[in-house]
């Protein structure tokens, strides 16, 4: 079903990857920066270099934003720029081969030297006790080095000159071929009917690799397709991005969409859009300009994603986690002032049906000042209101009169409940010393949810009173607690009853 | 125009006559490289010890903006200016790096991927709007210019003519680097070979590392003209594991360190000489042939003396007594 389900997207994509071949003027070499005018060109898709960029971005992003799902999930960062370093001989000896710039060419070899590259890293770890991030530099910098001097020689050729080799560096994807483009569609689409097939083999062995050995997958042999599909997505992005930068393209969408979900699948498809996005911006941002390299655009676009993410993601962000904390801080607060309101109400035996500020103060063991600003986030929350606010002057002293609201007596209730339910819980089931059961209540009463408290009341068989003697609030008086008016004028006068 | 890919070899071209119609750069060309591999070589022990090769791989990437931006300010190349700038770009990548490790749940290595791509972007991006081949090619910062060392402006101290400016600084470079490795010789040996031990003897572990990580962008910047951000790592990492294969012990390792640079950089220049490529890209292909060769029939480890099949001819009396069980 899964694989029916991916081939009307595969028929788009392969529709797309065969573009109206139209000879057009290659946007890199024009001198004109208006940004109005070379935004027009790019949007509306006028030439065919701008289609050639904005599809080989699109099928880059789809391809390095998949293959960088298992690159960060493996922890394979930096073996992705060892062997986006290590394909340039590749790229170089495939160009002197068919002296020109013939992708084919140039993506076989590139694709050899690549798999190459792997090989003696393996080979280097395998026989040698060089250390792994060693044998990987040697070979980043070994091969780039043979990759370099190459390219010096072929720059002196007469076929090298004005070929745009150098654009391999730092790439340009105003330079991109309908061919280039075409390899990257069908790399795009490999690494989507790879995710589809071995979707479970992939997943398994990215996370559990002794597991999945046990379950008799081939991990050995889906290791080595994802090799070969990372070469080929490496090697294909090469003119768009440039060697130095292909390893951003794989790492920073996969990682900004592991910022955002927990899901494999959610990760390989935010990776995919992060990717194709990065791709676009990136396209665009050197098509503002002449002559500028893409590669360094699109990495920065895929950054901002990213920065974007890590700040303000919705579960993993910086700025959302620090919200969320002082959305607790707050709550706790609140909560405590709660249940100091309660605990003088019922210092007083309930006669009362509101407190003085000043006895919050005492009761919390704070300033009169700090239980004021305490009242006050009370008010503002809802939870209490104050008595006698026409006149201001008792209202900034010690005197002044609070009365906890329907929802607020609720909550101080239940937070009583939960303190006094625990502290019994462990006396009696967890055989703790009376004395030593308070401060441990103290923490826990926040975050004691419905069903805990039911399943305390079932073990501790309906409590009345909490092991210091105190009166344990029931349900009822939570019940009819709501029903209290905040004018103590019209209060039912429950607490007289009892 | 060239045609064909290796020129006909002619020793007399390729070893002589540099030396004799163009002695004094020929000699500043191979002295720079010689002071480029000296100074790598003698930190890079330290950074492959410490595993941090792609650390400094990426601190080397990440200089760029740094260096790039006092550029733009200094239009010139101010050592200063260009120090300052790497310096910040240096520090901000460790703390961007420890920043998203800490305080995300991305892992160390996609941290330091995402770090030094993304600033090694903006110093091309600056590169190439505002420097635009002027002062500093975007493809220069990749393989450096060593051939054009002699060509710069003279560095007169007293009135004495101590050759290219470029050369008199990577020298002093690495006679610091010599010179801080002697004086710190015993922390520095045990930080990096047991850092709970340096610890437990009271030893500052952390200031040793954050003051290897500042030699080492001191040594990078004043390389990376020569050599290019990429091939730097190469310095870093090739004279370490290569003398790794004939000694063990760490004062060998580095004194390992000054053969080999020189074996590097005449390498490189002869090689260069005679395919007609990029000097400092020749320097590094030397590089990894001798690793190669060291890989092969280095005495500690190489591929002949662990083949069983050719064990015989080497057998020590210690292997003998203790033969290998074979599971």
């Amino acid at each position: 079903m899964k694989v029916l389900r991916t081939i009307p997207v595969f028929v788009l994509l392969v529709f797309f990857a065969f573009p109206a071949l139209v000879h057009a003027a290659r946007i890199g070499d024009v001198t004109d920066t208006d940004w109005g005018e070379q935004t027009f060109r790019f949007l509306s898709l006028r030439d065919a270099a701008v289609r050639n960029a904005v599809l080989g971005s699109v099928f880059m992003g789809v391809g390095c934003g998949l293959f960088g799902g298992y690159v960060v999930a493996r922890r394979l960062a930096l073996f992705g720029d060892t062997l986006s370093h290590a394909v340039l001989p590749g790229v170089a000896l495939g160009f002197l081969w068919s002296r020109s710039k013939d992708p084919v060419a140039i993506f076989i070899g590139a694709t050899v030297a690549g798999l190459l590259g792997t090989f003696v890293v393996a080979w280097i770890r395998k026989t040698t006790r060089v250390k792994e991030d060693s044998a990987l530099g040697l070979v980043l910098s070994g091969f780039y080095a043979v990759g370099i001097c190459i390219l010096t020689v072929i720059q002196q050729m007469e076929f090298g000159n004005q070929s745009g080799i150098d654009k391999f560096l730092f790439g340009q994807a105003a330079a991109l071929s309908s061919e280039d483009v075409s390899l990257m569609g069908v790399v795009a689409i490999g690494a989507l009917m790879m995710v589809t097939l071995f979707n479970k083999e992939l997943l398994v062995t990215s996370f559990d690799e002794g597991f999945a050995r046990s379950v008799g997958v081939p991990v050995e042999f889906i290791r080595y397709v994802l090799l070969v599909g990372l070469t080929f997505a490496v090697v294909t992005s090469l003119q768009a991005v440039g060697v130095v930068l292909v390893s951003a393209l794989l790492i920073t969408p996969a990682a900004t969409a592991y910022l955002l979900t927990d899901r494999m699948g959610t990760l390989l498809l935010l990776s995919a859009l992060f990717g194709v996005a990065g791709g676009l911006l990136g396209s665009y941002g050197s098509f503002l300009g002449n002559n500028l390299p893409t590669g360094p655009f699109m990495v920065l676009a895929c950054t901002s994603f990213f920065a974007i993410a890590f700040f303000c993601g919705p579960k993993h962000g910086l700025v959302s986690k620090w919200l969320r904390r002082r959305n607790r801080v707050r709550q706790v607060s609140l909560e405590n002032t709660m249940k100091a309101a309660y605990q003088v109400l019922e210092a007083g035996d309930f006669a009362k049906e509101s407190v003085t500020v000043g006895a919050l103060a005492a009761r919390r063991r704070t300033s009169v000042t700090e239980a004021r600003r305490e009242a006050d986030d009370l008010v503002n929350a809802g939870f209490a209101s104050m008595l006698g606010s026409d006149d201001p002057g008792p209202r900034y002293s010690q005197d002044a009169r609070l009365s906890l609201t329907p929802a607020g007596w609720e909550r101080a209730c239940q937070i009583v409940r939960n303190h006094r339910l625990w502290e019994l819980y462990l006396t009696n089931e967890v055989r703790y010393a009376a004395d030593h059961v308070h401060e441990d209540a103290e923490k826990i009463e926040h975050v004691l949810g419905e069903k805990v408290v039911r399943h305390l009341e079932r073990i501790l068989k309906d409590p009345q009173r909490d092991p210091h003697g105190s009166v344990i609030p029931s349900l009822e008086d939570i019940e009819r607690g709501s029903g209290l008016s905040t004018n103590p004028a019209s209060a039912t006068g429950y607490f007289q009853q009892n | 125009m060239r045609e064909e890919f290796f020129p006909t070899f002619d020793s007399g071209s390729v070893f002589v006559d540099p030396w004799l119609s163009g002695f004094e750069s020929t000699f500043q060309v191979v002295l720079m490289g010689f002071f480029v591999c000296l100074a790598c070589g003698v930190i890079g022990n330290f950074v492959v010890a410490r595993r941090l090769a792609l650390v400094g791989d990426a601190i080397s990437h990440s200089l760029l903006p740094g260096i790039a931006i006092a550029f733009v300010f200094t239009s010139s190349h101010s050592l200063p200016a260009m120090l300052i700038g790497a310096a910040v770009a240096g520090v901000l990548t460790t703390v961007l790096i420890e920043l998203i490790h800490r305080k995300s749940r991305v892992k160390p290595d996609a941290a330091i991927g995402i770090v030094f791509t993304t600033l090694f972007a903006v110093g091309v991006v600056v590169i190439s709007i505002w420097l635009d081949n002027v002062h500093l090619d975007a493809d220069c910062v990749l393989y450096g210019e060593i051939g054009l060392v002699p060509l710069r402006e003279s560095f007169i101290l007293s009135g004495a003519n101590l050759g290219p400016l470029p050369i008199a600084i990577m020298g002093a470079v690495a006679l610091l680097d010599i010179l801080l490795v002697i004086v710190f010789y015993r922390v520095l040996l045990v930080t990096s070979f047991d850092a709970g031990l340096a610890r437990s003897l009271g030893m500052p572990v952390n200031t040793t590392h954050y003051g290897l990580m500042i030699a080492l962008a001191l040594t990078i910047v004043a390389a990376f003209e020569a050599v290019g951000v990429v091939l730097v790592v190469a310095m870093l990492i090739f004279p370490a594991v290569t003398v790794g294969f004939f000694f063990e012990r760490l004062p060998a390792l580095l004194f390992g360190v000054a053969p080999l640079s020189l074996a590097y950089s005449l390498g490189g220049f002869h090689l260069a000489r005679w395919l007609d490529c990029s000097i400092a890209g020749a320097m590094v292909v030397t590089a990894g042939a001798l690793f190669v060769v060291a890989w092969f029939f280095g005495p500690k480890g190489g591929l002949i003396y662990r083949s069983r099949a050719l064990g015989f001819l080497f057998a020590t009396s210690k292997q003998k007594i203790s033969p290998q069980i074979v599971g």
